[in-house]
């Protein structure tokens, strides 16, 4: 489904406008992208370029997100609230509920996987691509310094004991924030086992001292 | 259940209008037999059933809720 309209034209604010014509909708409706601002040229005359726009009819993401949170918050029985902010490509998605392990599940792959899902059906309209993130009660974000804080106990015990740790499943995610803390800490260095969904990190001493 | 499975298949597809939800109860599990337009299929299934596992992942949850054990199958 192609939802959006190219048009090139001397000045930016031009192409925009013909570009909604076409369209029929109002600025208000519609997300403009500017491709190429177009120039001058030397003197109006020599190696002038056309302004180029790209206008994507507005996607009601709100009603889309929605309509698909709040059947699945029915169903498990949570009586909560959607906060939706956007910015740039993404749109951050913040649940607040009681009762929220339900939502999370094991491991955060319930939230995950309604992360994902949401993503698709946000997508599926546009050709513009959101990122969408979901959290309930800043889970993600207490997660994170949870798992920051496990990382640099366990990097300090790998170091005193120069034994590996090998640290419990986590997923892409996790792995990820646990890699990135370690990269320049102590003398450790880490690397992944195993398969999905039980690929796990490990913690090695690092035996070659290298000097900064 | 089988609401939710519908309306999650809705939000995926091309053409909701073709997604249908069969429910088969037993004592302790429930069957979702889950029927979408052959040129959506790649859409609830996704690739390496990405799709599929994570809408079997949040079905499990509501599954929880009601006691249940489900399983979701997608039919051609």
């Amino acid at each position: 489904m192609a939802d959006y309209v190219e048009k090139e034209s001397k000045s930016v604010e031009v192409a925009i406008e013909e570009a909604l014509n076409e369209m029929n909708i109002d600025k208000e409706d519609a997300d403009i992208e500017i491709l190429d601002e177009g120039s001058k040229g030397l003197f109006g005359l020599i190696g002038g370029r056309n302004a180029l726009v790209r206008v994507y009819k507005k996607v009601d993401y709100e009603e889309i997100i929605k309509s698909f949170l709040y059947p699945v918050f029915d169903m498990l029985g949570i009586d909560g609230d959607i906060d939706i902010t956007a910015e740039n490509n993404t749109l951050n998605v913040k649940l607040s509920a009681e009762n929220i392990g339900i939502i999370i599940g094991r491991r955060g792959e319930t939230l995950d996987a309604l992360q994902y899902l949401l993503g698709l059906a946000v997508n599926k309209r546009s050709d513009k691509f959101m990122r969408v993130t979901l959290d309930v009660c800043n889970y993600r974000e207490k997660r994170e310094e949870t798992l920051i804080r496990l990382a640099k106990k366990l990097a300090d015990k790998v170091e005193r004991t120069k034994k590996n740790i090998t640290l419990e499943p986590m997923n892409p995610y996790e792995r990820r924030i646990i890699h990135a803390t370690l990269q320049d800490y102590g003398h450790v260095e880490t690397y992944s086992i195993g398969d999905e969904p039980n690929r796990k990190v490990v913690i090695r001493y690092k035996r070659e001292y290298r000097k900064a | 259940m089988k609401e939710l499975l519908e309306t999650i298949a809705r939000a995926l597809v091309d053409c909701p209008e073709d997604v249908y939800v069969n429910e088969v109860e037993g004592e302790k599990s429930v069957i979702l037999e889950l029927k979408v337009s052959k040129d959506d299929m790649g859409k609830v299934i996704g690739k390496q059933g990405r799709i599929a596992k994570a809408i079997r992942t949040v079905m499990k949850a509501a599954a929880v809720k009601e006691n249940k054990r489900v399983s979701v199958e997608i039919l051609q």
